[in-house]
């Protein structure tokens, strides 16, 4: 007795099957030669600033387009202190967010209040940096900065870092807004980890008499820890790359100076600013390299993150 | 004095309080934002807006080009960007259980999914733009559907995982061939959530300047053409918004305030269908 | 299914016209670069358009990034304030002509110094962009203006952050006037600025100057103008303090030696004549000699002959001074002597 009614249509069946599967196969393999020629044109474009400049082009604070000398610390720095200040800011606050939804909350307002916060993440970046430069900086300048310049601007270690002309721009205020783009990120993250941890390990604690916030504190946080990392470097990665909101604030002044409240650049916003106009192999180069170097960032910051959250996954179903 | 259960109970109210005042702060940022927003733009949110092209300094005009432009290289992108996306991903959830390549293609997926968009307008000027030697709506459009694929992988192939396995035996059992399945089972069991994913994809790319600048240029023109320099909301809200004239940046307020209530609206539109289809489930 | 499928064809040729009506569109010209001029060129795009049908896209993404494009080739024209020296146009092949004068401006906002009150001497201007002097009640300010009330008051420089032809001519007559700018700073349209922050085009400049306190930055005339930003005075080479006019500018241009053959190179700082302002430049256009598709090229040439013929009140509307009409006709002598198709025909 044959196995199949009908041999033929069975392997037309197969035949698109493996049709089918080739496709997808296609589109998944279009995926990683995408990235591939990214970073072989990135590489490409900036070989006659690695030629002409090597290593030391990561350690240059020159940007000297009259003299085709440039370096890329200072876009390097900006890139990395205004990210910084960013996760400063929105890390706590990302963690009382969350906090706040996952246990303090009333029921009705949880998904409200989470889909509001979710919203921030909605708003277009250029939308930031028009209210960063139009609403924020003249009222940073005008009632924020003189505060800073007197009072912390005063004391005697970190008084350097908060002195100078209340401009209303400049390195503090990129990272404010980034810190305000970031913080959506963050603390969804954060709570939708919370929100997994078993409720018999919380009860548990609360069952042994501790707070809200020393459970939260010495509980789900440990246990939750390289999920909220994870997160972490996911919103790190975001401010990292982020190219229009800075570029309006951060004052574009190729100069390091000790100071927050002075401008600065970052990476993106040079290449925003200046690419159109460069001209010269070296210029043009010199700001591809300057892509190349911040895709590397990102890369490097992603593949922590996924390491982080790939250990998480091995961790569960252990034995504790 | 205190003794550690009374200490215990401040910092426990401290704490909880702290919570609150951050809760506040993400929530004052947000209102302060969108009313700036409404406050600025809805005034110049004239029916002129909608009529006018883009005009020089100094003259009244509208932002009907920009308008355009931006809604056909977003369509555009899109078209591109999707079926490659859902293709993709359906790859990385239904076929890639073996081998190398799904779990290298989910890593360089999450890569490009952070990728600044500059770089990637950066790419897309270098590949496309410098070779036919003109700015165009496709250059930008190439651009946007680039952003566009990794978020659709990555909610394509989370949305494909979510559907329930015993769904893809019972119609294995019946004979289905794979390809019958995954298209007419899995696909279409994961379709809201899918249609999610692309909705999110829109409103991303709804609001990108850093990768048109390079690629669509601009222009003071209708430009309905993609093959030449198309007019967008972003770089005109960019240029708008940079320059000292008042009714340019009065222009760019409107068209901040365009962007911003079409992304929120499409971002909690997908979320509200997400929710009921996953009630449905 | 039949009908339908006809119904789908039909609608998606139907869609295609419609997209590329705009091609049919014969004579539209894109053209990109300097910030300077770009309130009159797109002035002049606008009234061209409403008279011709043409449509001449300009965008203003810098001189630098003018010169940039149409080396690509991916404009039909590009703009500079910067003029490209003569050994460099017939390296690349092209043919280069101005269009309007315009003026740089020192601008400034400090509380209770009023437009044209505050006058600056080449050297004060130079220290101040070297970062020398930091204060606007520094003596060096205060001894040409007395009666002026000072502030004591940090100065913030303001500079472009990215390259403009506005710069080149500002960097030109800085390293003109001071020794110590010129070596250490040199000219260009993007140079290392000693101090200061970076504004995008004509326009960051003056948006930045208009919202920090203490600010000091230079703008293209039109802007200051449209804006009703605070001007200097400034010292001209013959001593004596000028306010930015078209008179002065045209002053300052009344000594330019113009060269068709030199694809009419000449910056106009520093010049001679007593009501001269010494920051004067004129802006250029640039096209390929040998034009790859003649048309387009012509279209260019058509666009700016309106220009000549018809856009000299628009400008001085704009407070650009339009160019004598001996020098039009010079540069419409050079269009025939110089831009010519593949086959070697003159265009013009």
């Amino acid at each position: 007795m044959p196995i199949f009614s009908n041999e033929a249509r069975h392997k037309r069946q197969a035949l698109f099957d493996m049709l089918f599967r080739g496709l997808t196969r296609t589109s998944a393999s279009a995926v990683l030669i995408l990235l591939a020629a990214i970073i072989g044109s990135l590489i490409m474009g900036s070989m006659p600033a690695i030629r002409e400049f090597g290593f030391g082009f990561l350690t240059s604070s020159e940007w000297d387009p009259v003299n085709d000398e440039f370096g890329a610390l200072i876009p390097i720095i900006g890139t990395l202190v205004t990210s910084g200040i960013a996760l400063i800011i929105a890390i706590p606050v990302s963690f009382g967010i969350a906090l706040f939804l996952t246990e303090l909350s009333p029921r009705i307002l949880r998904r409200p209040l989470g889909i509001a916060i979710e919203l921030l993440a909605g708003i277009p970046s250029i939308i930031y940096g028009m209210w960063g430069l139009f609403v924020f900086a003249p009222l940073f300048a005008d009632h924020i900065e003189p505060w800073i310049n007197d009072h912390i601007g005063t004391i005697s270690y970190i008084g350097p870092f908060f002195s100078g002309p209340p401009m209303g721009i400049g390195i503090l205020t990129a990272g404010i807004i980034l810190a305000i783009m970031v913080i959506p990120f963050i603390a969804s993250v954060m709570r939708d980890v919370f929100e997994v941890v078993p409720t018999l390990l919380k009860e548990s604690a609360y069952g042994l008499g501790s707070t809200t916030w020393e459970v939260m504190w010495n509980v789900v946080l440990p246990y939750t820890k390289v999920g909220v990392a994870g997160g972490i470097m996911l919103g790190l990665g975001r401010a990292l790359g982020e190219t229009m909101a800075v570029t309006f604030v951060i004052g574009n002044a190729h100069e390091i100076s000790k100071s927050l409240l002075m401008p600065g650049n970052s990476i993106s916003s040079a290449l925003a600013n200046e690419f159109n106009e460069a001209v010269g192999d070296i210029y043009t180069s010199s700001l591809i390299e300057l892509g190349l170097i911040l895709f590397f960032i990102t890369f490097v910051v992603l593949s922590i993150a996924r390491y982080m959250l790939y250990k998480l996954g091995k961790l569960e179903g252990k034995a504790s | 004095m205190l003794n550690l259960y009374t200490r215990r109970r401040i910092i426990n109210s401290i704490g909880l309080f702290v919570s609150v005042l951050a809760m506040s702060f993400g929530l004052f940022w947000l209102c302060w934002i969108l009313w700036t927003l409404l406050v600025s733009g809805l005034p110049a949110l004239a029916p002129i807006v909608f009529t006018h092209m883009t005009p020089p300094p100094g003259s009244t005009g509208g932002l009907l080009n920009a308008i355009a432009g931006s809604l056909m290289m977003t369509l555009v992108g899109t078209l591109i960007g999707t079926p490659i996306g859902i293709l993709a991903g359906t790859y990385l959830a239904e076929f890639g259980q073996r081998g190398w390549l799904a779990p290298i293609t989910r890593f360089i997926n999450d890569v490009l999914l952070s990728a600044p968009s500059i770089v990637i307008g950066l790419f897309v000027y270098e590949v496309y733009v410098v070779h036919v030697k003109h700015f165009s709506g496709w250059a930008g459009a190439l651009a946007l559907s680039i952003i566009v694929i990794p978020i659709v992988i990555r909610t394509t192939e989370n949305m494909l995982r979510l559907v329930p396995t015993t769904l893809r035996e019972a119609a294995a059992a019946l004979g289905a061939p794979q390809w019958k399945i995954v298209n007419f089972v899995t696909l279409r069991a994961a379709r809201a959530g899918i249609i999610t994913g692309v909705m999110l994809a829109i409103a991303r790319i709804s609001g990108e300047t850093a990768p048109l600048l390079f690629t669509a240029l601009n222009n003071q023109f209708w430009s309905s053409n993609m093959d030449k320099p198309m007019a967008n909301l972003p770089v005109v809200i960019f240029q708008f918004a940079m320059s000292p004239y008042e009714d340019w940046q009065n222009l760019a307020w409107a068209g901040a305030l365009l962007i911003t209530m079409s992304v929120l609206t499409l971002n909690i539109l997908a979320r509200v269908l997400f929710r009921q289809s996953a009630t449905t489930h | 299914m039949n009908s339908k499928l006809k119904q789908l064809i039909t609608g998606l040729a139907a869609a295609t016209v419609v997209v590329y009506a705009g091609a049919s569109h014969a004579g539209n010209i894109t053209g990109a670069g300097a910030t300077f001029p770009y309130p009159v060129y797109a002035k002049w795009a606008e009234a061209y358009n409403a008279q011709t049908g043409v449509e001449m896209n300009y965008q203003s993404i810098g001189s630098g990034g003018g010169i940039k494009q149409i080396k690509a080739k991916t404009v039909d024209f590009g703009a500079t304030d910067a003029p490209m020296e003569p050994n460099e146009l017939s390296l690349l092949g092209m043919a280069q002509f101005p269009t309007v004068i315009g003026g740089v401006v020192p601008v400034l906002n400090v509380e209770g110094i009023a437009p044209g009150q505050l006058k600056l001497t080449s050297a004060a201007l130079a220290d101040i962009f070297l970062g020398k002097i930091t204060k606007w009640n520094d003596p060096k300010i205060a001894e040409n203006n007395k009666g002026v009330n000072l502030p004591d008051l940090a100065i913030t420089v303001v500079h472009r952050a990215d390259g403009s032809g506005t710069t080149f001519i500002f960097t030109d007559y800085l390293s003109k006037v001071s020794s110590e700018w010129k070596s250490s700073v040199g000219t260009d349209k993007a140079v290392s600025w000693p101090v200061g922050t970076g504004g995008k085009g004509n326009e960051g400049v003056a948006s930045y100057v208009q919202r920090i306190k203490g600010s000091v930055g230079y703008v293209e005339y039109a802007y200051a103008l449209q804006n009703k930003m605070t001007y200097a005075q400034l010292q001209n080479r013959d001593g004596q303090y000028v306010s930015p006019t078209d008179d002065s500018f045209k002053a300052a241009a009344a000594n330019a030696k113009w060269n068709p053959d030199e694809g009419f190179y000449e910056i106009l700082t520093n010049e001679p004549g007593k009501d001269s302002w010494p920051i004067t430049g004129a802006t250029f256009i640039l096209v390929y000699k040998t034009a790859q598709n003649a048309g387009t090229a012509k279209d260019v040439l058509k666009f700016f002959d309106w220009a000549y013929t018809n856009g000299d009140k628009m400008a001085s509307d704009l407070n650009y001074v339009p160019l004598p009409a001996n020098v039009v006709d010079m540069i419409r002598g050079s269009w025939k002597a110089q831009i010519k198709d593949t086959s070697g025909k003159a265009i013009w």
